[in-house]
């Protein structure tokens, strides 16, 4: 069982900065994400486009923005469970909570924060029949472990930066690697792009475009798919099929906790605390409304502070504590560093 | 007064006709939003870029719409439900020649 104070579900810039504003107050904090890396979607759909609202950047990378807040939020030992899903939710009698993701990690937390932002990633699934049931039996919708494809015959369908990057990677691992898309053409990095051409001269990448799959075909398991360009079909044999049309958002588990929900976001109480219905469970980002609710990343910093504010007085009822000013009282980071303003020297000048 | 008539008819197939300012830099997926006519989360996730076709409309009358720029391109090819009259409502801008444009959103995919 994984123990904090403060649990975030969520490591996008919101999640990210109330660990720091946790720190301040002597709050450790442990991060929950379903993606494999931190920054929601500033890494996962944007890391490259700038951001020209955060205060006192004229203009910043979304990706470099999060850097910059992994930097920032460094001394105070942010725990993380990166690739798992907060799944369900406990409270126990003694007011702290106990959170299970999708893969059975236990955390257990005096305080939850969500900060999930649009929701948790899923892949945008194509409309095929019997396509859930051949998922994990040949369906994958996430290269996680590429030794599953090791001497197999794949095939890919997108025409994204993800069908690329992953066509590009397997094409070394798997026995035989078909790229499939409605078109020839493909959106991504340009090295991207000039890679899969050489691949495919070389005869380690196959591609047919136009190209969509129209049927899966296999018993117990994916054996091959029906490509059709619009007039023909064909039957390619494979062992998996991996359609990679991006990620979609989508609420996911945390709708079923007993929070109140409106329009797709969690109701929070924004005169106070950013607290939901339940007490001890609060919503920060993009992830609550409000009356004027406004989704801006610099409103979510507004709303972590607050929450942990609130988070101290409920873990330490009666203990006294004022705001204080890091460029008085420094930071002192719980690996022991301390950052503080230089101070002025007395000195008598001859 | 600068607003031009939009038509949007919504997932549910009622038809809205709205008024639309066209100096606020506002496109088709923003004018939807700010009149509420699509659950918030299902309509604009990427926020503008092109970047994930949940404001994808059918284009019922054209009043003249401006080329699909590449990224619109691509990330149709991409989209699920598309249709000859599909459009990404994000990229298209509100101006006044878009008097009288009517659109369909697309089903939520």
């Amino acid at each position: 069982m994984i123990e904090t104070d403060i649990l975030i579900i969520g490591a996008g810039p919101t999640g990210l900065f109330a660990v720091f504003e946790a720190g301040l107050l002597k709050l450790r904090c442990h991060i929950i994400d379903g993606l494999p890396q931190p920054g929601g979607q500033l890494t996962e759909l944007y890391p490259k486009k700038p951001i020209f609202d955060i205060p006192g950047y004229p203009s910043v990378g979304a990706a470099e923005l999060i850097d910059n807040l992994m930097e920032q939020i460094k001394q105070f030992e942010p725990g993380f469970t990166l690739n798992e899903v907060a799944e369900t939710i406990d409270k126990l009698e003694d007011g702290s909570f106990v959170v299970t993701t999708n893969k059975g990690t236990k955390h257990h937390a005096k305080a939850v924060a969500i900060a999930g932002g649009l929701g948790s990633f899923e892949p945008r699934k194509p409309q095929l029949e019997n396509l859930g049931y051949y998922e994990d039996k040949g369906v994958e919708y996430f290269v996680k472990n590429p030794e599953l494809f090791r001497d197999k015959k794949i095939v890919i369908a997108g025409g994204g930066d993800s069908a690329l990057d992953w066509s590009i990677f397997l094409s070394d691992v798997a026995a035989d690697v078909t790229l499939v898309h409605r078109r020839n053409e493909f959106r991504g990095a340009l090295d991207s792009v000039e890679k899969v051409q050489d691949l495919k001269h070389q005869g380690k990448i196959k591609m047919i475009t136009p190209g969509e799959i129209t049927a899966i075909h296999g018993t117990d398991h994916v054996s091959g798919v029906t490509i059709s360009d619009g007039v023909t079909d064909q039957l390619i044999p494979c062992d998996y099929y991996i359609p990679l049309f991006g990620l979609t958002p989508k609420l996911g588990p945390i709708a079923n906790w007993g929070l109140d929900i409106e329009k797709n976001a969690i109701k929070v109480n924004n005169a106070l605390d950013y607290q939901t219905n339940i007490e001890g469970i609060y919503a920060i980002g993009d992830v609550n409304t409000y009356p004027g609710k406004l989704k801006l990343i610099l409103c979510g910093f507004h709303e972590a502070t607050l929450m942990c504010q609130s988070v101290y007085n409920r873990i330490n009822p009666g203990k006294k504590y004022v705001l204080k000013y890091t460029t008085v009282s420094g930071i002192d980071g719980f690996d022991g560093s301390r950052k503080e303003a230089e101070k002025p020297v007395v000195k008598a000048i001859d | 007064m600068c607003d031009i008539k939009i038509t949007i008819i919504d997932r549910e197939g009622v038809s809205h006709e709205v008024d639309a300012p066209t100096d606020m830099n506002m496109n088709v997926m923003e004018l939807v939003r700010a009149y509420e006519l699509a659950p918030e989360g299902t309509i604009g996730i990427c926020g503008g870029m092109a970047m994930c076709a949940s404001c994808q409309c059918y284009v019922i009358n054209d009043v003249g719409l401006p080329e699909k720029n590449d990224d619109e391109d691509a990330m149709l090819w991409e989209a699920f439900n598309v249709k000859d009259n599909s459009r990404l409502g994000c990229q298209i801008h509100i101006t006044p020649e878009l008097d009288g444009l009517v659109v369909e959103l697309a089903p939520e995919a």
